[in-house]
């Protein structure tokens, strides 16, 4: 156990999460003078797409795309980072507890900013367990990670901006990526693509994707099927304009678009609709001092997360009227995320993907037949453990919500595994915020 | 939909699924209604510990005999219902302790429940993982565990091969002289209603003398190997006991997926749905089991939930008949009715058929507690 078994602290406004969202919601929180944390689960600041690369503290700032700027904003206030913590619960109104290797901090706060984030949909097909066969952002991290790819086949599969992403990522590292195939037809696409051209900051990063990915054949209507393999991954079976296509690959990288994370917001109450953490215009959620920034309030790209985040912060810190000023750009920005949404709509083929026997709950190893004689996610998890192993349903609770139409549990603390300890640790002393829990330079 | 039967039963958490196929087993026309899913009240929340328990007489005929019919059953449970008769060890700290072990030996024994004791040494070699030295321990044998929800499914199967019909998803909005009335106004008419729906039985039958009693419970991650018996401190029944107050006790339980189910509490006066976990109490559980086994606060916890035990005055249930002669009780088990859901079930069917009973009824019959009709109680669902 570590020395910080029982530290606490006192923020105005605590953030939770610092990918983009949570940055723009400390810097403008701190900036407006308020007392602010910044709480993350990963060793590195910078969340999905700015987390640096291993060993750094700083995030990935290569990108161009605001990650530097924003960064300097931050540490140039005296908002406090804490890196490596998990939010797992709320003890009583007002205190949030986190984890890290075995140690416990209590949060107080008065505003809490949610920007937990997005996490990739996995839908099963038979197959998808087999080694080798994983997430797009699994195989982005693993590769930034230091994961030799340079000479293998890889296949992308799935749905969203994030298989383009993935693809730049991986031919900079040499793999040969022998398709991307996503399910959404051409028709749906263009005018997301067209909604691209009219957003200057888009087409930057839209171009720059397909630089990277010129080689790389790009299906529509195209999904995988059947992942094959003596033990591990050795081919994939392609549904392309309908017909089957068999392609040998050494990795399958798959992802189904995003799901936002809500389940923080959901344990302590505050409104789901709709999949996403309902807020007012202000990024105000049904809880008064709860603020929500960023992917749980609905799947919209990196702009509007910092847009969104810079309204919580400010919004929290009581500057309303510099909060509205942002208002316009916001409207601007989420119509992109109407736009993305529509475009990588999932079809309705996808249901059948999985055969009675392909697995669902991978904790628990249900397999699909014995889930669909259930009439809800509660009989299911009830009667076959379905979504009750150490991922608590994150993975196979979305899939059946797209397959079987089932909606999630009421979500119960802790919100991931912890030490029983960290449990039982209810009173802690309040430490000044500039204690030793200061990660970050 | 045929709205004519039997018996229909309101509840189907494991006493309802018991009391299910005991009466379809006989041979009558049984429907059950279920507001939810099956074993999702209390059963869904419960521990699933099979245990001969012995707080008075009374209970330890009733859970005596219900062990014996689960023991009887187990044979044909399938897999998914986990059972295992891996026994309880009643841990004893002190010498004091000792005496209680020596005390519960004597009267298990004249019971004809099989139980031996266990010395510090026995105790260390047995559950390696329990703090060192305690005095000792009483190892009940046969008691064993299961996982109730697929318990209370299995019944329902069984109950339905017998010709019950499952309603699920209705919800129960008044039973009286032989009507049950369902919320999307479907009538059921019935000779026999058996009202089963735990905690909440009051809001059908007004008057019941059966109080919510919160209980949380801690899942923690795999650990094969790590606990062998069912552990209950002898404080358990103190704890058990106490009518007022909120109290905890270590008890902690083996699941066949290598999992520790780690209990307990009990509170009074909580809403009855209100199953949000009371981090206060959860803190108090750890602390207390942590004293028994030191290792237990380094183990990965998965999830933490609550529910609802239906107690009554005396912690005996109710079971047989009402003022209303259509109206049958099998409520207000407590924190024992996964046990004794068979016991309870076949002496229902018994006292209904007027065959000879096992065990005597008369300790469980409701008419024993004075009943308080508070009118306005009835209608609220
Ligand atoms: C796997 C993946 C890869 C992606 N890659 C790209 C990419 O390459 N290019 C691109 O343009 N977009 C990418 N995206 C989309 C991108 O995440 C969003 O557009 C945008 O960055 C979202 O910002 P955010 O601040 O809302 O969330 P995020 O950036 O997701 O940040 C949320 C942060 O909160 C943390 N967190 C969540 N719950 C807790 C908790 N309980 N306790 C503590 N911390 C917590 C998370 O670990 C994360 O660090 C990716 C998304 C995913 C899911
Ligand atoms: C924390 C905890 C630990 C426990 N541990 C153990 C243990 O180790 N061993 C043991 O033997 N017992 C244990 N118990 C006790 C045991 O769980 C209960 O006694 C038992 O589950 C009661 O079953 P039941 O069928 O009476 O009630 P329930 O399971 O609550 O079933 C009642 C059913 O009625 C339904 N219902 C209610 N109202 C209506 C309506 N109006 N219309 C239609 N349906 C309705 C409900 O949805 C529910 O499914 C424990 C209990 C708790 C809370």
């Amino acid at each position: 156990m570590t020395t910080q078994s029982h530290l606490a602290h006192r923020f105005q406004t605590l953030i939770v999460g610092s990918g983009p969202a949570g940055i723009a919601a400390a810097t403008c929180a701190a900036e407006a003078g308020h007392r602010v944390g910044i709480i993350d689960d990963n060793p590195n600041p910078g969340g999905q797409i700015w987390r640096s690369l291993r060993g750094q503290s700083t995030p990935d700032t290569s990108h161009g795309d605001g990650a530097s700027e924003w960064y300097r904003r931050l540490t140039a206030t005296s908002a406090t980072r804490l890196q490596g913590w998990s939010v797992f619960d709320q003890p009583e109104a007002g205190i949030v507890r986190a984890e890290r290797q075995g140690g416990t901090v209590h949060l107080h706060y008065d505003n809490l900013i949610i920007a937990t984030g997005a996490r990739e949909r996995f839908l099963p097909f038979p197959g998808w367990t087999l080694p080798n066969v994983m997430g797009v952002g699994a195989i982005q991290a693993m590769v930034k990670g230091g994961l030799p790819v340079a000479g293998k086949r890889i296949v992308l599969a799935g749905s969203g901006p994030l298989l383009l992403a993935v693809a730049a990522t991986l031919r900079a590292a040499e793999a040969i990526v022998v398709c991307i195939c996503e399910q959404a037809s051409l028709r749906q696409l263009a005018p997301f693509a067209l909604g691209l051209a009219a957003d200057p900051a888009k087409i930057m990063q839209g171009l720059r994707y397909k630089a990277a990915t010129l080689d790389v054949p790009f299906h529509t209507s195209a999904w995988p099927v059947e992942a094959d393999g003596d033990g591990i991954l050795r081919s994939v079976t392609i549904l392309h304009h309908g017909e089957k296509q068999q392609i040998s690959c050494d990795y399958l990288a798959c992802g189904f678009h995003l799901v936002p994370n809500t389940e923080l917001a959901a344990m302590l109450g505050c409104r789901i609709e709709a999949d996403n953490v309902a807020v007012d215009e202000l990024q105000r959620t049904s809880i008064s001092n709860i603020f929500c920034a960023g992917e749980p309030t609905g799947i919209g790209g990196l702009e509007l997360s910092l847009i969104e985040g810079q309204i919580a912060g400010l919004a929290g810190a009581g500057q309303d009227k510099e909060a509205r000023l942002l208002l316009d750009k916001k409207r601007r920005a989420s119509h992109f995320a109407d736009r993305l949404a529509a475009a990588f709509a999932l079809r309705s083929e996808l249901k059948e993907l999985p055969q009675e026997t392909t697995l669902v709950c991978r904790c628990e190893d249900v397999p699909y037949g014995s889930l669909k004689q259930h009439h809800s996610w509660r009989a299911a998890k009830l009667h076959t453990r379905c979504g009750m192993g150490p991922c608590q349903g994150r993975i196979c609770g979305t899939a059946t919500h797209f397959l079987l139409g089932w909606n999630a549990d009421s979500v119960r603390p802790p919100l991931l595994p912890v030490r029983i300890a960290s449990l039982a640790s209810l009173e802690a002393p309040l430490n000044s915020a500039t204690s030793n829990t200061q990660e970050t330079p | 939909m045929t709205t004519s039967y039997d018996a229909v039963i309101l509840g189907a958490g494991i006493v309802g699924a018991a009391c299910a196929l005991e009466c379809a087993r006989a041979g009558m026309r049984v429907a059950i209604v279920e507001r939810d899913t099956i074993g999702s009240g209390a059963t869904a929340a419960g521990m699933g510990h099979v245990v001969a328990m012995d707080d008075s007489p009374a209970q330890l005929a009733l859970t005596g005999y219900s062990r014996s019919l689960w023991t009887r059953l187990s044979p044909e449970l399938p897999a998914s219902v986990e059972y295992h008769a891996c026994g309880t060890i009643w841990v004893a700290r002190d010498e004091e302790e000792m005496d209680e072990v020596h005390r519960k030996l004597a009267y298990y024994t004249a019971e004809g429940i099989e139980a031996e004791v266990l010395d510090s040494n026995a105790l260390a070699e047995a559950e390696p993982n329990l703090a060192r030295p305690l005095a000792g321990g009483l190892l009940v044998p046969h008691d064993a565990v299961l996982y109730p929800p697929c318990a209370a499914g299995y019944l329902v199967e069984q109950a339905q091969r017998h010709g019950a019909t499952l309603l699920l998803g209705h919800t129960v909005i008044s039973a009286a002289h032989g009507q049950v009335t369902l919320k999307d106004g479907t009538a059921l008419q019935a000779k026999i209603i058996v009202n089963a729906t735990g905690s909440l039985a009051p809001a059908l039958t007004p008057g019941l003398q059966v109080k919510p009693r919160k209980g949380h419970l801690i899942i923690t991650d795999r650990y094969p190997g790590y606990l062998h018996h069912q552990l209950v401190e002898l404080g358990y029944l103190k704890s058990a006991h106490s009518s007022t107050g909120d109290s905890v006790a270590f008890n902690v339980q083996p699941r066949k997926t290598g999992q520790l189910l780690i209990g307990s509490s009990r509170q009074f006066d909580s809403d009855s749905e209100d199953t949000s976990v009371d981090h206060k109490i959860v803190a108090a559980m750890i602390e207390r089991a942590a004293l028994y086994m030191p290792g237990l606060p380094s183990l990965s916890a998965l999830r933490i939930w609550s529910g609802f035990r239906a107690a009554t005055p005396d912690k005996l249930p109710l079971i047989g008949p009402t003022e209303d002669p259509t109206v049958f009780l099998a409520t207000g088990h407590e924190g024992l009715g996964i046990t004794t859901s068979l016991g309870t079930a076949r002496l229902l069917a018994d006292h209904l058929l007027s065959r000879p009973t096992t065990i005597p009824l008369a300790p469980y019959l409701p008419s024993r507690l004075p009943s308080s009709y508070l009118s306005d109680e009835a209608i609220h669902v």
